[in-house]
């Protein structure tokens, strides 16, 4: 067990002592998921909300980072969407769906080699915005198509 | 323990082209069964990818994932014959592993 994160985690300084030991490399991560569930963000009820929850600000609008999607889709319980980042030392995507319930659907993080090149089927409960938010070199960018949906997919 | 991945990793040129089926319910919470009652929150919401012991991806996801989630990766610096582990975490602590190599 590792004796210096109890003993910070137990003396309730946990936040920020523990991001900068992280960031310093002294804790490592021994569990296989090194990101935590980002509860606040993905409970968010509004993008902005969401974004702000994943550290999201500023983001500007770039036509290098580019959303595959369908303009509609037939069946809103599994709608294809590719996001592709052609910005350099791109290490992260987000995925918004603006009108679902909880809008933040999925983020991503690379390293070693990934391109930042996914793929997901999402749900969308009805026609809305999806908007992408890639990380690069510390700064923000964004990208969103809006996805005309005929049945919706959250379970109505 | 819920049913394994099907992992597809094949060289396209120097990229490694992932993909990945899921089996999952991925339910969202605010679905009704048919007796009229909300069936509860179950969805994956934790993803690694390792390639050759490396990690290359780590994806947090949430209800508006399609049920039976297929992701695509695509990864430079790779090759044939290199192992691809993929490995999920749901909201229950189910947990899944599973394996395949580059071809």
């Amino acid at each position: 067990m590792n004796t210096t994160r109890r003993t910070i985690l137990k003396s309730g300084a946990a936040g920020s002592v523990l991001a900068s030991l992280i960031a310093a490399g002294a804790l490592r991560p021994t569990h296989v998921f090194a990101a935590e569930w980002n509860k606040a963000a993905f409970e968010s009820k509004d993008v902005a909300g969401a974004m702000k929850g994943m550290g999201i600000s500023a983001a500007a609008d770039s036509k290098d980072l580019m959303l595959k999607v369908p303009d509609i889709a037939e069946n809103g319980a599994v709608v294809p969407v590719d996001v592709i980042s052609n910005i350099p030392n791109t290490t992260s995507i987000s995925i918004f769906i603006e009108k679902n319930p909880t809008p933040l659907s999925a983020h991503f993080d690379f390293a070693n080699g990934a391109m930042a090149d996914v793929s997901a089927r999402l749900k969308l409960g009805q026609t809305s915005v999806v908007k992408a938010v890639a990380k690069a070199d510390g700064k923000f960018y964004t990208a969103q198509k809006e996805i005309k949906v005929t049945v919706g997919g959250c379970g109505g | 323990m819920a049913d394994p991945m099907k992992i597809r990793a094949q060289m396209k040129g120097d990229v490694a082209e992932i993909r990945v089926l899921m089996s999952h319910p991925m339910e969202t919470g605010q679905r009704k069964d048919a007796a009229g009652a909300l069936v509860a929150a179950h969805f994956i919401k934790a993803i690694t990818v390792e390639i050759a012991g490396k990690k290359v991806m780590d994806a947090q996801t949430g209800t508006s994932i399609s049920r039976n989630p297929v992701f695509g990766f695509k990864v430079k610096g790779f090759k044939a014959g290199d192992k691809v582990v993929v490995n999920w975490i749901d909201t229950k602590g189910d947990k899944r592993m599973d394996e395949a190599t580059i071809s």
